[in-house]
């Protein structure tokens, strides 16, 4: 999967827990709790969506990783590469 | 009725509601007095198209399309019937009462059964592994979830819990509700019931299989109460919550009072797990006229719990003959022919449906009775068309259920304080 897939594949998921999200505006590189109307369990509906899609397992200590957009790309780029 | 202070009578003051035909109440009623069904088919996942009465209201009129997804639909029923009792009674900016005095009680049937289900499917899906099982799972089916999603909507900060009386469960939290007005512990609540049940394949199968589901070519003529030709319950969702404030204080504020609870009575059958016990019914209504200080004769309507079923009709029709057999002015009416049994809504649901009474002396038919069970015949039973009182100052409501669980509430015109 390339950068773009996965960028895509995170806006996907975000915009199905919340279809109001303002997407376009989103700064790659800056949280997206900050940006956008999300709580820890929405970060939950991304992981088990993930897990769901791809059957990635990212374990509790990880998530920090997937703070930014940004983020969450470089921390999947290994794990979907066959994706 | 016995000599009450002010501060001891409780009002209803506001109501808001979502049933199968209707999201408010002047639609709802105009419904009733038509006799205009909100029973259509839905598809359901192993069970197949079965009748039953779905709710359309506006969902998003005062929780975001997310917190929808988030919550449950019995929150989401909640959600918007709360705001509407609430704006209904003109008490929206909680300037008349603080949040953390108001309670929010609401009876429910069964609540997780919907969101367990679908879970499972889910999990179905991924062969059972359970690192696929939703983190929503557990907020989503705590029992005080409906009453908890409320109040997070509203910022209530008062106590919030659900009352679980199966199909007595509405009547059981109004009760509750008007209970602790008496307390003293709140200075409003929101009391009501909800019922998300047609979300769930288990609940019509099980009662498949106890031969209490009905079935009929056209759904709308398949919920039939006291018809020779009934032949078993009609799933619906639905919600009704009432705002309720002590009559000192809705007098002070000039409210519009929709009635007074003069009377309830809440008992148990101690018998059965599924078969009603007509004499305990009837206890239960004794019960609730005499705290209401009345006799059977004074009271005009007499709103049924009947759900069409073979048994439970018959029972109540013995009970109500036991108490009412000489009361030529006494009308008896049933509201789930035209929606449906809304299980923990249907009690409130019901009497809501016959407030207005008050105002246009009407009494809402009961629809579908094409050839009455001669084991059902009651007197002033109003059949098909709606009968035009020269008074409704009274209704008696009747909410039963499984496992042997009765309640009765008695609500009066407020004529003067």
């Amino acid at each position: 999967m390339t950068i773009d897939e996965i960028k895509n594949v995170i806006l996907e998921i975000i915009r199905d827990i919340d279809d109001e999200a303002d997407l376009e505006n989103l700064n790659p590189s800056d949280a997206l709790r900050d940006q956008l109307d999300l709580d820890s369990m929405d970060f939950l509906d991304i992981v088990m969506e993930l897990r769901k899609r791809y059957q990635i397992q990212i374990p509790e200590a990880d998530y920090p990783q997937l703070a930014t957009l940004d983020s969450c790309v470089n921390y999947l780029i290994p794990r979907l590469k066959a994706a | 009725m016995p000599q009450l202070s002010a501060r001891q009578r409780i009002v209803i003051t506001g109501v808001g509601l979502a049933a199968p035909n209707a999201d408010n109440l002047q639609d709802y009623r105009s419904s009733l007095l038509a006799g205009r069904s909100g029973i259509g088919e839905i598809e359901l996942r192993y069970v197949g198209k079965v009748p039953a009465g779905i709710c359309s209201f506006p969902e998003t009129k005062y929780r975001k399309k997310k917190e929808n997804k988030r919550g449950t639909r019995a929150g989401c029923l909640g959600v918007y019937v709360a705001n509407e009792a609430i704006h209904d009674a003109g008490l929206a900016g909680f300037t008349e009462y603080r949040q953390n005095r108001t309670g929010v009680y609401i009876g429910l049937t069964e609540h997780g059964t919907v969101e367990t289900e679908n879970e499972i499917y889910t999990l179905s899906q991924f062969d059972f592994n359970t690192d696929f099982w939703s983190h929503h799972h557990n907020p989503r089916t705590v029992l005080n979830n409906p009453a908890g999603e409320i109040t997070m909507n509203l910022g209530i900060t008062g106590p919030h819990y659900s009352i679980g009386g199966a199909c007595a469960a509405g009547n059981a939290a109004l009760i509750q509700g008007a209970q602790m007005l008496l307390l003293g512990e709140v200075d409003m609540a929101l009391a009501g019931g909800i019922s998300e049940s047609t979300g769930s394949f288990g609940i019509f199968a099980s009662f498949k299989a106890e031969g209490a589901l009905a079935v009929h070519d056209d759904p709308a003529k398949a919920c039939r109460p006291f018809d020779s030709g009934r032949n078993g319950i009609v799933v619906s969702e639905g919600a009704c919550i009432f705002v309720l404030e002590r009559l000192d204080k809705a007098l002070d504020r000039n409210a519009r009072i929709y009635g007074e609870l003069v009377g309830y009575a809440m008992n148990s059958d101690a018998r059965d797990f599924v078969l009603p016990y007509g004499p305990r019914q009837a206890q239960c209504m004794e019960l609730a006229l005499e705290r209401a200080g009345l006799m059977p004769e004074e009271i005009d309507i007499v709103n049924t719990h009947a759900t069409g079923t073979r048994q439970g009709d018959i029972e109540e029709c013995n009970a109500i003959r036991s108490l009412f057999a000489n009361c030529p002015n006494t009308y008896i009416n049933n509201t789930k022919s035209i929606i449906g049994h809304a299980m923990g809504a249907a009690g409130v649901l019901e009497l809501a449906g016959n407030l207005p009474a008050f105002e246009d002396s009407q009494v809402h038919p009961t629809i579908n009775l094409d050839s009455v069970d001669p084991a059902c015949t009651l007197q002033n039973l109003v059949a098909n068309k709606p009968r035009q009182a020269e008074k409704i100052n009274t209704i008696l409501n009747n909410s039963f259920g499984m496992v042997g669980i009765n309640s009765v509430v008695i609500v009066k015109k407020m004529i003067s304080a």
